[in-house]
């Protein structure tokens, strides 16, 4: 593992470009800077894992790179263009999965293809596919309230890829899971991700997590969000969480997280007693 | 996958597995629904118990015996026993009621959700129009009914306006609210998924508002089928309401209970077309089905 602050992959340009990016929001008690001075190249087929805790920033990080939310200070750019609003070049999957509940998981992984106005043999075929790719064939016909919540998070991953996305975010989308399916659904992704040579983005709060699924870790801290470091995870795959250099890449980032957690810590605790 | 899949597919078999012995499948389900008619039927009957119980135990003539109405039931529907000029008038009367609520309902929905799903849009529309529509709904129906006779004259516009307002309400304030909540995410998947515009409003804002629209249309219902004998007070010939008057004038009391309950009938019957409805294009969402 090296420390690395711009991996710079062969000359090419970054898919994902921020730079000197601040983001604060207005309310009544006055503004918040909520992220400060994030500079970030990602690039095309990276696995890329921002890490934090909660109040970091790391969903609003990737909520303006998805153009759900604009940067008050300087730019988050996609294919060299400035991102303005949600497109089907950046497919989200959500922690809550926001499925249509109205469709059924044909209807709702078809849903891309259909708005994107392709004939209707051509949604069948894609819808088929990436249905198949999830492992979804059996339930085409169920609704979304019919399925379990592994389940749904599958018809979400799918239905980004249906849609033909070049860029997956992911705002921790196994944290509502249980452990079980959670490494399963890990293991799965990390399939699709080889598959389909995706660049994904994937914010999570588990150390662990991070360094199953990422070529690259973006540890972010908190008050103001900043990108506190961001490090290559180079584990061969598939990786063995049981293995001595997986638990001490764990260790590694484990220890670089607390660090900014530690004084906030200690003073709530001295508040209590 | 397979572990998470267990559940849904186990309640799968489950659910199979109870239709595929036919034979002790199919009785109990009979079983269970002859319990619930049964359990039903408990209170209605010791009511009528009750209320032949009374009238013999009073001595009162201001109101018949159970068995009375019946006969008066009969007589209205098909006539042959008092052959006087509510015999086997019951079809006329329940035609005449029946355009007159659907009449009303209709416009009402038609109304009602086009006006609640731009209100729900547009907050322009709702700061112009909220403090009157909030003016004028404390205003009971029943108010109304000297206004709606100038405005509409003696006659069954004013009956049909009656209904009108009364279903109204109920409809519009529902598919404002289901059109202003919904879920902000499902707008953020459908705009990352490449949907904007009209396309939006036709692909998540209307189908996520429907159950809120269903009961809206429910209560609304209900409601225009309580307003059909106000409005039909209004001088009008025919009309389960209109019958309801004329068996007070004449102090028949027989008839004003016929009346009474074939609207319930008649109600309880619409009601349960459109919670059919409901349940079919609803049957994606589970918390919705009645």
């Amino acid at each position: 593992m090296s420390d690395l602050q711009n991996p710079q992959a062969a000359g090419a340009p970054p898919i994902i470009r921020i730079a000197g990016l601040n983001k604060s929001f207005e309310s009544d008690t006055g503004r918040t800077l909520a992220l400060s001075g994030i500079n970030l190249d990602i690039h095309k087929g990276e696995f890329v894992c921002l890490l934090g805790a909660s109040g970091c920033g790391k969903s609003t990080l990737l909520r303006i790179i998805a153009g759900f939310e604009t940067a008050s200070d300087g730019t988050a750019s996609v294919f060299g263009q400035p991102v303005h609003e949600p497109g089907p070049d950046r497919g989200i999957v959500f922690q809550d999965y926001a499925l249509f509940p109205w469709l059924t998981v044909h209807e709702n992984i078809a849903f891309g293809p259909k708005h994107a106005g392709m004939s209707a043999k051509e949604v069948k075929r894609i819808t088929d596919k990436f249905t198949e790719m999830v492992g979804l064939t059996a339930f085409t016909n169920h609704y979304p309230a019919q399925l379990s919540g592994g389940m749904k998070q599958r018809v979400a991953i799918a239905r980004v890829l249906a849609n033909d996305t070049d860029i997956l975010l992911m705002d921790e989308p196994f944290g509502a899971l249980d452990a079980l399916t959670r490494a399963k659904l890990q293991e799965e992704l990390l399939d699709i991700w080889r598959q389909t040579k995706l660049t994904v983005i994937f914010v999570t709060h588990s150390v662990e997590e991070a360094v199953v699924l990422a070529d690259r870790i973006v540890v972010m801290s908190a008050g103001p969000g900043r990108v506190d470091c961001d490090m290559t995870v180079d584990l061969p795959r598939p990786r063995d969480v049981s293995s001595e250099p997986f638990n001490a890449v764990r260790r590694t980032v484990a220890q670089r997280l607390s660090s900014n957690l530690a004084p906030g810590r200690r003073l709530s605790t001295g508040d209590a007693a | 996958m397979a572990s998470d899949m267990n559940t849904t597919a186990q309640s799968q078999t489950v659910a199979t597995g109870d239709m595929s012995p036919a034979q002790p499948a199919l009785s109990r389900t009979f079983l269970r629904r002859l319990r619930k008619v049964g359990l039903g039927l408990i209170v209605p009957l010791t009511l009528i118990a009750f209320w032949d119980l009374m009238v013999r135990w009073t001595g009162t003539r201001l109101i018949p015996p159970p068995a009375d109405v019946l006969i008066m039931m009969w007589d209205f529907a098909f006539g042959g026993i008092y052959d006087d000029g509510f015999s086997a008038s019951l079809p006329i009367h329940l035609w005449v009621s029946l355009q007159r609520v659907y009449g009303g309902f209709l416009v009402a929905a038609l109304v009602g959700i086009p006006l609640g799903v731009a209100l729900g849009r547009s907050p322009l529309l709702r700061d112009m129009l909220d403090p009157t529509l909030s003016l004028l709904r404390p205003v009971p129906v029943t108010a109304w009914l000297p206004l709606s006779m100038i405005f509409f004259g003696l006659g069954p516009k004013s009956a049909v306006f009656l209904v009108f307002l009364g279903a109204f309400y109920p409809i519009l304030l529902n598919t404002v609210f289901g059109v202003k909540s919904v879920d902000a995410r499902l707008l953020e998947a459908a705009a990352m998924l490449g949907c904007k515009g009209s396309q939006l409003f036709r692909s998540v804002v209307l189908p996520a508002a429907t159950p809120n629209i269903f009961n809206g249309l429910r209560l609304g219902h209900g409601f225009a089928w309580i307003l059909i004998v106000v409005g039909e007070m209004t001088g009008v010939p025919e009309g389960l309401g209109a019958v309801i008057m004329d068996g007070r004038t004449l102090s028949r009391t027989d008839l004003v209970i016929t009346g009474m309950i074939v609207i319930g009938v008649t109600g309880f019957l619409s009601d349960r077309l459109i919670v059919l409805l409901n349940n079919r294009l609803l049957r994606w969402s589970p918390q919705h089905h009645v």
